[in-house]
């Protein structure tokens, strides 16, 4: 029987993939905005299995303003990404370096 | 029911409106040329609505089952985002014309992301919490790129956004923990669950993860990465606007969120907050020794200030949030004289921000120089100035609140920062001869630039009647 734990457990270990993501790659920014899709995706698991467990709603509207927002998002970050692109050339991660830190 | 609920967040949705009113407007219309007018009305609309928010409403109201508070704590913040907010566009507007970066996106993103600041202050609900951090945020990622032809410019919007990103992912996952223990998104429903003073383990998760997602979001230590970087690529307008009204609505929201959700569990975060708050004011004030970029050192100098605030949240106390609000206060008033003075400074026609530059500028400007010496001396916390009554506010909360070891880390981290502020004020007044910057044309600039040292200086008498309002909002807040 597939219970409550099995849906935190995906989503437990999504969260820390999509985390690794952002600090682990080395290569390319699109990766990175894959790994911040993948965060929220895993907050969204989390949401809809608890609302299911708990018999309430709102977790689920919860998901719907989750969904719209991480819509919105991924275009501006991709439209940031594009205008850096035309600027710099690259979208390689160790590229981002104008400034140090 | 709902026209009940809708004149409870009647300023957030006429400031929305306008916004996208002039969105189109401004599409339809001239674009770029109608910039000027949309920044005076703009600031005149925010203005107003501080006026309408602060002195024509009382009480505490509840909107849409509790997902809005407007209480005196919200209104507090909102009035000080709302004002601030205005000053940093009309100042801008002479800087932006002459750096050839007029366009009618800047005071557009500004509305939406007040009206974002405005939702956060207000929220009573982990969606409202949610759904206001990103309207807020979002605007903010384009408004660091808004220079798109440059490279530092969308760099400080790509790191901006990344790891903004990632705060509100942190902040996410907290939330939905805290939803699954508790079983509500009720701010009012949660603190109803840890009512016996004892929280579950999955709740105190849920609030360890909100806690790192608002920690990103007041750039506190060991979260503050992106700020020196953003704050130097993006353009010194948005600098100024980042450094000031985001930095209070985070930081009420900080607070909303730790005793509106959290209150009956004052013992799990206050020691997590103190350790945030250390962590900033001694970083702060060491890394910002070695910066030459102004805008990098404020950046530095923002999050030492963000670490005296927490240090107010961390007692945990009534008396903490008012002395973190009025610490907000000074600091914004702080902030906006410095960027009034470093959005002026330019040489042969251009924006320059090395600190190199103002070696004998008090020869040039004797004025502009004395005031940046009293606002200088102000950020230090130098006595007579009224930024040294802020950092007294919250070293008397951490002292009340026991929290003797953490007023004693502050006050040596102070005495630490106070170097950089100091040796900026020997290069204005001790430096070595240099070829002088261009003589500054704005008055809106100098008006922003002597107010703000004026009250520094006559604040002093009664802290501007501040402490009364700090005390009421405080009161909202925690009862």
């Amino acid at each position: 029987m597939i219970g409550l734990e099995h849906y935190l457990s995906v989503a437990a270990a999504l969260f820390v993939i999509g985390i690794f993501g952002l600090f682990l790659n080395r290569k390319n920014i699109i990766v990175l905005l894959m790994s911040i899709e993948l965060i929220l995706l895993a907050v969204n698991i989390n949401f809809v299995a608890f609302s299911a467990y708990l018999g309430d709603l709102a977790g689920q509207v919860f998901t719907f303003f989750v969904l719209t927002v991480a819509a919105a998002e991924a275009a501006i970050g991709l439209a940031i990404l594009v205008c850096f692109f035309r600027n710099r050339g690259t979208i390689a991660v160790e590229d981002v370096n104008m400034m140090k830190g | 029911m709902i026209a009940t609920d809708i004149a409870a967040i009647l300023p957030e949705v006429i400031l929305a409106v306008l916004a996208m009113g002039a969105l189109l407007g401004a599409v339809y219309t001239g674009g770029d040329r109608t910039t000027p007018l949309l920044i005076w009305s703009a600031a005149l609309v925010m203005v107003a609505l501080g006026v309408w928010i602060g002195f024509g409403m009382s009480g505490t109201r509840t909107a849409f089952g509790g997902a809005f508070i407007n209480d005196g704590f919200a209104r507090f913040a909102k009035v000080a985002v709302l004002w601030s907010a205005a000053v940093v566009l009309l100042m801008s507007l002479d800087y932006l014309s002459r750096c050839d970066l007029l366009r009618f996106e800047f005071p557009l993103l500004v509305a939406l992301a007040v009206v974002g600041m405005m939702m956060m202050v207000s929220a009573g609900d982990l969606m409202a919490l949610y759904m206001g951090l990103e309207l807020q945020s979002l605007a903010l990622y384009v408004a660091a790129s808004l220079r798109r032809d440059s490279v530092k410019s969308t760099e400080a919007g790509l790191k901006y956004f990344v790891l903004g990103a990632l705060g509100s992912g942190l902040l996410l996952y907290g939330c939905s923990l805290a939803y699954g223990f508790a079983g509500t998104t009720q701010f009012s429903g949660i603190i109803a669950t840890a009512q016996d003073g004892h929280v579950g383990i999955g709740l105190l998760f849920g609030l360890v993860f909100i806690i790192t997602g608002l920690a990103f979001k007041v750039s506190a230590v060991p979260f503050h990465m992106w700020t020196p970087d953003v704050y130097e690529g993006a353009p010194t307008p948005v600098t100024a606007f980042f450094a000031t009204a985001p930095k209070m609505a985070a930081m009420a929201l900080f607070a909303r969120v730790m005793h509106d959700a959290f209150g009956a569990a004052v013992a799990d975060w206050s020691g997590i907050i103190a350790l945030l708050s250390v962590g900033s004011m001694f970083l702060g004030a060491v890394a910002a020794i070695g910066q030459r970029d102004i805008k990098r050192l404020m950046a530095y100098s923002s999050i030492a200030h963000m670490g005296f605030a927490l240090m107010g949240l961390a007692a945990g106390t009534g008396f903490g949030v008012q002395a973190m609000l009025i610490y907000m206060a000074i600091y914004l008033a702080m902030s906006l004289g410095v960027f009034a003075f470093i959005l002026s400074l330019e040489r042969d026609g251009r924006p320059v921000t090395d600190i190199g530059n103002l070696h004998q500028y008090s020869r040039q400007q004797p004025l502009r120089a004395l005031c940046m010496l009293v606002l200088l001396f102000s950020l230090a916390g130098v006595p007579p100035m009224v930024g040294f009554f802020g950092k007294f506010y919250v070293l008397r909360a951490a002292v009340e609140a026991d929290m003797i070891w953490l007023a004693v880390a502050g006050v040596i981290a102070s005495v630490i920062g106070a170097f950089y502020y100091l040796r900026i004020v020997y290069f204005m007044y001790f430096g070595e001869e240099r070829e002088p910057l261009d003589p500054p044309a704005s008055t809106v600039q100098w008006a922003v630039l002597v107010a703000s040292a004026a009250v520094m200086v006559f604040g002093v008498v009664n802290l501007l009647g501040i402490e009364g309002p700090a005390a009421m909002a405080a009161e909202a807040l925690v009862r």
